[in-house]
Parts: C-alpha cells; sequence; structure tokens
C-alpha cells in the first residue's frame, strides 16, 4: 500500500518533470509575415521520434488576440507552440482554427483548450472527428508510443465555417472559408487580409507527396478557385512557405496525372490493385515520401473515378 | 538532486517495462480460435493450401479499401465443389467481413471486392466444400499509416450515391469479347463481371465522447445477383465491407440473357435491377 502510494508520488513528479521541460522548450518558428509565425514540419511520416511534428503550424497577432492555426501533431508540440506563442505576446488566444482533422494538425490541440479559447473549424469537422477519432488514437498510440498520445483528445469545434466567416483578432481580420470535398471533407483556409498571407492547410502540398483521403475530382476543381484568392505568400499544409499562386502548379500535375492514369486503367478494366501499382508512377522523383503515399492516393482515386 | 534522477529512471524503466508488455500482450492473445468458435461453431479447419488462395497487398494502403482477392483452387476433375467461402478480418471491430455463396451451376473460381482494415491483422478464408469439411488459408495484412481511417471519406456523396446500381462486363485476358463464348463449351464461356453498390456503409461503432455524434450502423448486408433465374453468387456482408460495395468475379456463362442484382441493407432498403448479360451499364 504505502509502496503504491510511493510510486503513485513519482509518477506524479516524473509526468510533471516532463511537462515541465516540454514547456521551456519552445517550437522553433519564423516570422514569414508582420505578426504571422509559422513553424514548417518535419517531411516525414509521424513517428515518437518527431512528436508527430510534420505539419505546418502557426499563429497569428492581432492588436487584441491571437489565433493559432493549427496544433501539431502531439500535445507535447502543441506546449511547444503555445511557448513559443508566450515568448512572443500575452494576448489571449481566442481562436484555435483547424484546417482540417488529420492528427498531424489537431492532435496538439488539448494544450489550448480553456476558457475564452474557441476551437474553429469546418461544418463537417465534427463528424469526421467522431467518425475517427477513437480509430486515430488507437493507430496512433500503436505508431508513435503510448506516450506521445499522452493527453491527446479530439477537441470539436464550436464555430463552424459554413462558407465565409471572418475573425477579427483586432484590427486584424482573417477570412475564413470552408471547401467542398478535396483533401479530406473539412478543408478550411484563412487568409489574413492586411498580410495577404493564405494559410492553405493540406490543400497544398509543397515537396511532400500531396495526399488524398477525400476527392480527387474535387481537389482539382478547388485548385482552380483557390488560385483565384488574392494573397501574395501560402502556408502549405506540409512544405515551405511559398509564392502564390505559382506554388499550387506541382500538386495540380500531380493530381492531373494521377486522375488521368486512373481513368485510363479503369476504361480497359484494369483492376484496383493494378492502380496502386503503376498510377502516376511517372511522378515517383519528383517528391518525398512518394511510396508512403501514392499507392494510397491511387487506390482511392480509383474508388472515384469508377463511378463516373 | 542525483538521487531523485536515479528514482526518475527507475520510474522511466518500470514504465518501459510496462509499454513492452502491453505490446506484446495482442499478439499472445490470437482472436483466432475464439473466431472459429464464434463463427464456425468450431467445426475442425482443414489445411486449404490445395483449395483456396486469398490474395491482399502487405500493408494496407488505404485503411478503407484494401483490395482482397479469394481464388479457389480445385482441379479440374475434383468431384468436390466449394459451396462458400467466409471472409475473416481477426482484428477488425466485427471479424466477420463476408460469407460468399457461389451458385450450384455458375463455376465462380475468383471473386475480388474490397474491405476495411483497423489493425495489423491476419486475415483468413474458409471454404466449405460440397463434402462439408472446412478448409482454412490466411495471410497477413499490416495497418495502414498516416491519417487514413477505415471509415466514410466524404459522407455527403455518399449518401447522394446510395442505391445506384452498376454492372459491367468484362473481356477475360486471351479471350475474345464475352459473346463470343456463348454456347462454345465451358472453357470459352468464362466471364468476369462487377457489381458496385452505391452505399455509404457506416460502421455505427463511432462515438465521440464530448459531441456525443453518433453515427448509427448502416451497410449492405445482403447482396444476390443471378444469371436469369440461376444464382451466381450471394453475399451477407458486414461493416468490415468498405463503401461502395464492389464485387469483381468470374462466372461461367449458362447462356442467360439477363443479369440481375438484388441488395439489402440493414435499414430494410432493397436495391434491385437487371441488366443484358453483354452491356455494361448503370
Amino acid at each position: 500500500m504505502t509502496h503504491g502510494v510511493s510510486i503513485l508520488a513519482l509518477l506524479v513528479v516524473f509526468a510533471t518533470s516532463t511537462l515541465a521541460q516540454a514547456q521551456q522548450q519552445e517550437l522553433t518558428v519564423s516570422e514569414v509575415a508582420p505578426g504571422i509565425f509559422v513553424h514548417q514540419g518535419q517531411t516525414a511520416l509521424m513517428t515518437g521520434e518527431n512528436d508527430g511534428a510534420t505539419a505546418n503550424i502557426g499563429f497569428i497577432i492581432g492588436e487584441s488576440a491571437v489565433a493559432v492555426i493549427d496544433t501539431g501533431g502531439s500535445v507535447r508540440e502543441g506546449q511547444r507552440l503555445l511557448t513559443a506563442i508566450r515568448a512572443r505576446t500575452g494576448k489571449p488566444i481566442r481562436y484555435v482554427i483547424y484546417t482540417h482533422g488529420h492528427p498531424d494538425h489537431v492532435f496538439g490541440g488539448a494544450a489550448f483548450a480553456s476558457d475564452g479559447t474557441e476551437f474553429v473549424g469546418h461544418r463537417n469537422l465534427p463528424r469526421a472527428l467522431a467518425a475517427r477519432g477513437a480509430f486515430y488514437l488507437d493507430a496512433f498510440r500503436r505508431i508513435m508510443g503510448a506516450q506521445s498520445l499522452d493527453g491527446v483528445r479530439m477537441i470539436p469545434p464550436t464555430l463552424l465555417v459554413d462558407g465565409t466567416v471572418e475573425l477579427d483578432l483586432g484590427a486584424r481580420i482573417l477570412t475564413l472559408k470552408s471547401w467542398p470535398a478535396a483533401h479530406s471533407d473539412n478543408d478550411v483556409t484563412v487568409l489574413d487580409e492586411r498580410t495577404k498571407t493564405l494559410f492553405a492547410g493540406d490543400l497544398l502540398f509543397i515537396g511532400h507527396i500531396p495526399v488524398l483521403d477525400g476527392s480527387i475530382r474535387g481537389w482539382l476543381a478547388v485548385i482552380d478557385e483557390l488560385g483565384a484568392l488574392s494573397a501574395q505568400r501560402v502556408i502549405p499544409g506540409h512544405g515551405p512557405v511559398s509564392e502564390w499562386p505559382g506554388a499550387l502548379a506541382d500538386q495540380r500535375r500531380y493530381l492531373e496525372t494521377l486522375a488521368a492514369d486512373v481513368r485510363k486503367l479503369v476504361a480497359r478494366g484494369a483492376p484496383i490493385t493494378v492502380a496502386a501499382d503503376t498510377a502516376a508512377a511517372s511522378e515517383r522523383p519528383r517528391w518525398q515520401l512518394f511510396d508512403d503515399y501514392n499507392a494510397r492516393n491511387a487506390t482511392t482515386a480509383f474508388s472515384e473515378i469508377e463511378w463516373e | 538532486m542525483p538521487g531523485r534522477r536515479f528514482r526518475l529512471l527507475c520510474i522511466a524503466s518500470l514504465l518501459s517495462v510496462m509499454l513492452v508488455d502491453a505490446r506484446v500482450a495482442p499478439a499472445a492473445n490470437d482472436p483466432w480460435p475464439g473466431l472459429v468458435q464464434d463463427i464456425f461453431n468450431n467445426r475442425p479447419m482443414n489445411d486449404g493450401a490445395d483449395v483456396i488462395a486469398i490474395e491482399m497487398p502487405y500493408r494496407a494502403e488505404d485503411a478503407a479499401i484494401v483490395p482482397v482477392t479469394l481464388r479457389t483452387k480445385l482441379p479440374p476433375g475434383d468431384s468436390r465443389r466449394v459451396v462458400r467461402i467466409t471472409l475473416v478480418i481477426d482484428q477488425n471491430p466485427a471479424p466477420m467481413a463476408a460469407k460468399f455463396e457461389l451458385g450450384p451451376d455458375a463455376n465462380v473460381t475468383e471473386i475480388s471486392t474490397r474491405v476495411r482494415v483497423n489493425n495489423y491483422t491476419d486475415v483468413h478464408a474458409v471454404a466449405e466444400l460440397s463434402d462439408g469439411k472446412l478448409y482454412m488459408t490466411k495471410t497477413y495484412v499490416k495497418a495502414s499509416g498516416g491519417c487514413s481511417a477505415p471509415a466514410t471519406k466524404v459522407a455527403d456523396d455518399a449518401k447522394s450515391r446510395l442505391g445506384l446500381m452498376r454492372y459491367r462486363q468484362f473481356a477475360r485476358a486471351g479471350e475474345g469479347p464475352a459473346s463470343q463464348g456463348l454456347g462454345q463449351g465451358p472453357a470459352s464461356a468464362t466471364r468476369e463481371a462487377q457489381i458496385m453498390i452505391g452505399h455509404p456503409s457506416h460502421s455505427g461503432l463511432q462515438m465521440d465522447q464530448v459531441t456525443q455524434l453518433y453515427i448509427p450502423a448502416f451497410f449492405v448486408d445482403q447482396l444476390r445477383l443471378w444469371q436469369d433465374d440461376s444464382l451466381v453468387l450471394a453475399m451477407e456482408g458486414g461493416i468490415s465491407i468498405s463503401e461502395d460495395p464492389n464485387i469483381r468475379f468470374t462466372y461461367v456463362s449458362n447462356g442467360a440473357k439477363r443479369f440481375r442484382a438484388e441488395a439489402r441493407d440493414t435499414e430494410g432498403h432493397v436495391f434491385q435491377k437487371e441488366w443484358k448479360v453483354d452491356d455494361s451499364g448503370t
């Protein structure tokens, strides 16, 4: 009994000391435009070693408040982002905006859960988190290890974006837009009107092969519309901050190639497995993580295009 | 201070031992014996290596759409035939993925479909032959990584496709157009066809603890395919079948002119459609 209590006490000491360490170490961010800070994620799969820090996440500071855009792939990454924010401003974090519901973007949410902070996302995001949340927690406990999943929970947005929503951070307007199914069925973009900086979420991949978890036809249609947004620079979901809208070109070529290859296979009656093995093979040298995602993209695209 | 560090190290190694144990546990706890009891009433399992083959990719690329092909291997002269094939994904929430009933006169030798795979898992195919015995074979599939999930991708689209059915006839490799096979002996009468059914196939297992949002189970549980009035293939499906169920199969034509499909889902919707045998169509 006494033994149990002392172990418990030690566990508490252990837990608080790691927490404190995590809070001390601020996430590397760079100021890509006045008041806009971005951490560029590693182009890698989420692992225990990288704390799931594979997506680009960031924050925007207005006159009266701060908005966080995506929270990272673990609570630890979220806490380190919070430390980076607090090193720069004491203003309240009024909004946490999710560009969509994938683990590398939402797993850090718990670091920001407090009264005064509203979570914002696509109108489809609560449904997606409900359908996938438990599976993601199980799957990533396996992939990253139990410790990396400490404290991770799905926090559904309460402010839903259906069309366009403007958020005011104090003399700083953010325009949020929800998109039809493309990368996922819950993609949102954030445009800072003052600096014409666009957070595209995973509607844009640069260098990292695009990952299809929604609709390939929808995504190609959305790219055309996205390109019309009046931005000067873009923060993609993965890859370096880039010029707008030139940054869309590589991704468009990949998705068009994938769709065209799959369409040919469907027309000649090839089974879905052949698409996984061969579609978009010409794109291999042009992307990082090609072998991790291309077969999956082809499988997903095939199951959509065969209904054309 | 050094004392504290030492204690922390002890705790850390204790924790890592606990973690390792937790990771080993599922492998030691093989669900298959329990599944043989639940699904097959503990009937004896014979080695199915010469009876049935199962093909799946080594890794589930998209957890929601993992292709699987079942192939019967009985030699042409064998007096037995395959009556049914049961597909079991051991580590899925509902392991019995599908039970296929093979039409007595259709000589179905190959069935391909797509399933959801939640975890690293054995996948078993169990063939029941006309001698009443069960023959088992298995493969192993690694779970997908990344953000793919064994769930509906675009919930709105899946709803809008509800009940749409498509039929397609394929030319078999090394043979002419399917119509040339009519009445020309068994070998040349082998055909390959595919049925697609638009359906979201919600597994109904997920509930978000915060929002209490709950998606009730809603999936195709029965599918029957006929050439004229002769059964080609029937499927009893579960929630492990991918959204928009898709079955591609070979069979031998009996000279029928019509191909007919009937599907039923868990809400009692019945979807029926028929096509001329040689016309692919919607």
